[in-house]
């Protein structure tokens, strides 16, 4: 276990939960500079306490729609770069892709995530470098649907796709799927081709296809 | 409230010791402040041709203004007819809960020129000029009778002599038997009022209901009938709000202090084992509970509407789906749910049954109607008498006031297609 210690604002209704987290953070070297209960809690926490991580539960009170991450996607138009991981109850496209649209260094984790702490601590740890991190089974989801510009590519481009929206470098790839670095390399490069994105250096093309793999529009 | 009406309460022997009397009363009260426009309204337009009729009668030519005036004044109480008997029947279709608490229900919605269609709306202007042409007659008798009424009660408190029709009135005691006969006339008047009311109901209720009480009674169970399946879409969103801020909250909460307990124990505990199984168990259970609640009322519809929640549906469907939405406004909640649970009714046996390779799901909704289709290319032959879930399809259609039609050759293509009302 590395010794990062990132100061974190979550943002939580459930008190249960909320503590727990508090103590899973802590444990693992996160500090929670404060615990709030709703959105706009969390915006105006964020603009005192300046965190390096905001983590945040997409339902809220008042009205238990999608608060949380119509707040996280403001803090990132407000921060950009500001690393935020919002947990959801269920898989959502939609919101997958409305977070990542604001660019990478986010999380998009279903709640049940929490429990398998280990994971859950690498993804935040991730996201906190800057990476992008989207849940697997909204992947393992993905992956199942038969339409769309994937539909190009190889089962092997796509698990290769699957495992870079989980936020994985090119060599924790290389190790999952035994294989060698430039041989993922090659089919990092072939799958951008495929998805038609165009090589250049101003967007992060990894987050543009794995906005493509989500279906959400890219442009 | 009681569901007794006047019709039946008149027949009752303590009529005059109930409210009916009083509430009767009161209706016909209202119905001259409504009348009383309306009166004189159409006796305005009515009097050029009267006074035509007058010339005529007494063989004069009549004056070419009166005739002008006439034809002007007729072909105006033509128009503007349907457009004040609307907002009469309206008005009178409630306002009969005072005599009658049976609801009554008008013709559908919708235009002018729709309801110029529909037969209830002249009904309802003959209602109306019944109402214009025998209130002022039947008001002026009734106004004579209260008036008399009053006068007798009032009579011994009367100073001087004065005369009430023949009968000399002095005053005082000597005009006790007047006010006796007052009193004994005042329970008559009063179930006079009763039965002018009750008639005027029955008049009503011919006129403005649905033309027949059979009729009627049928407006009423598709109400009650869709009042139920609101009522259970409701309780559906309150247990899965339940379910979601108790039950799930607390298992994901005991899940990560499992899962810490783990991470807390030596290495080659005894103990490790029989804690990592129930850590994995709790965390099967939270995707059993997770999905039991997304079984009762997905959230993606509460959350996101209809077009998101159909993509979902096509997403985790075996059978590739496309989908196409083209909705306006956001549609009622009962029309959402209704329209989702179809859907996914619908791709679950094309995934079961149709052996079909591809399905196409398209919704439309323009603020006023939501139409759903739901195409596939398999093997068709679907029968809504196989209990196939279809038949509770097309009662949750119905109970929304929609239709479900559906086409199913053997050999397929399959195409459902519901339309789905949008009240406003």
């Amino acid at each position: 276990m590395s010794a990062v210690t990132a100061r974190v604002v979550l943002a939580e209704d459930g008190v249960l939960l909320r503590e727990g987290l508090i103590q899973v953070l802590g444990r693992f070297g996160f500090t929670v500079v404060d615990a709030v209960g709703d959105a706009e809690h969390l915006i105006t926490s964020v603009g005192t306490h300046e965190p390096d991580l905001v983590i945040t539960d997409i339902k809220m009170p008042p009205a238990f729609h999608d608060e949380g991450l119509r707040a996280a996607v403001q803090l990132r138009r407000m921060r950009p770069g500001l690393p935020v991981v919002v947990l959801s109850q269920y898989v959502q496209q939609e919101y997958a892709a409305d977070l990542i649209g604001t660019g990478d260094g986010v999380g998009y984790l279903l709640k049940d995530r929490v429990a398998d702490i280990e994971e859950f601590v690498a993804a935040l740890r991730t996201v906190l470098a800057g990476g992008t991190v989207v849940d697997p089974e909204v992947v393992r989801r993905l992956l199942h649907r038969p339409r769309d510009p994937l539909g190009m590519l190889s089962p092997r481009e796509r698990e290769v796709l699957g495992l870079i929206a989980e936020g994985r470098s090119n060599s924790s790839i290389a190790g999952a799927l035994f294989v060698t670095e430039t041989a993922v390399g090659k089919h990092v490069g072939n799958i951008l081709a495929k998805l038609g994105l165009p090589p250049t250096d101003d967007t992060n093309r990894r987050v543009m296809a794995v906005l493509t793999y989500l279906g959400a529009r890219v442009g | 409230m009681s569901t007794t009406t006047l019709n039946v309460a008149l027949r009752d022997r303590r009529y005059l010791l109930t409210p009916w009397p009083w509430r009767s009363v009161l209706f016909l009260a209202t119905t001259a402040v409504i009348a009383a426009p309306l009166a004189s309204g159409l006796w305005l337009g009515l009097l050029p041709l009267l006074v035509a009729a007058n010339d005529v009668g007494h063989g004069r030519g009549p004056d070419g203004a009166v005739v002008f005036l006439a034809l002007a004044g007729t072909a105006l109480l033509v128009v503007a007819a349907p457009l004040v008997a609307l907002p009469v029947a309206a008005l009178d279709r409630r306002r009969l809960r005072l005599v009658d608490p049976r609801p009554l229900h008008g013709g559908p919605g919708g235009d002018l020129i729709a309801r110029l269609r529909d037969e209830g709306t002249w009904r309802a202007v003959l209602y109306t000029l019944l109402l214009g042409l025998l209130a002022p007659p039947i008001f002026f008798g009734a106004f004579l009778a209260l008036m008399a009424e009053v006068l007798m009660l009032l009579s011994p408190f009367s100073i001087g002599t004065w005369n009430f029709g023949t009968y000399e009135v002095h005053g005082g005691l000597r005009s006790a038997p007047l006010c006796l006969a007052g009193i004994v006339l005042a329970p008559v008047l009063l179930y006079l009022a009763g039965v002018l009311a009750a008639g005027h109901a029955m008049l009503a209720r011919r006129l403005l209901g649905a033309g027949d009480p059979l009729r009627d009674q049928l407006g009423e169970v598709h109400q009650s009938r869709a009042r139920l399946a609101d009522a259970f879409d409701a309780e559906r969103r309150r247990i899965e709000r339940d379910l979601h801020d108790g039950a799930q909250h607390r298992l994901t909460s005991l899940t990560l202090h499992l899962g810490m307990a783990r991470l807390d124990l030596p290495a080659g505990s005894p103990a490790a084992e029989p804690l990592g199984l129930a850590h994995t168990q709790a965390k099967e259970l939270m995707v059993v509970l997770r999905d039991l609640v997304h079984g009762i009322r997905p959230q993606v519809l509460t959350d996101l509407g209809l077009p998101a929640a159909l993509r979902e549906l096509a997403a985790g469907s075996p059978v590739p789906v496309t989908v196409e939405t083209e909705i306006a406004a956001r549609p009622p909640e009962g029309i959402e749910t209704t329209a989702y649970f179809v859907a996914a009714e619908a791709l679950t046996n094309i995934a079961k049954h149709a052996r079909a390779t591809e399905a196409r799901v398209r919704v439309t909704g323009d603020g006023t109607r939501v139409d759903l289709e739901i195409e596939d290319n398999g093997r068709g032959g679907a029968d809504p008498a196989g209990g196939s879930g279809l038949t509770g399809l097309a009662d949750r259609v119905a109970a929304a006031g929609g239709r479900l039609l559906l086409a199913s050759p053997a050999g397929g293509p399959t195409l459902l297609r519901v339309e789905l009302p949008c009240p406003r």
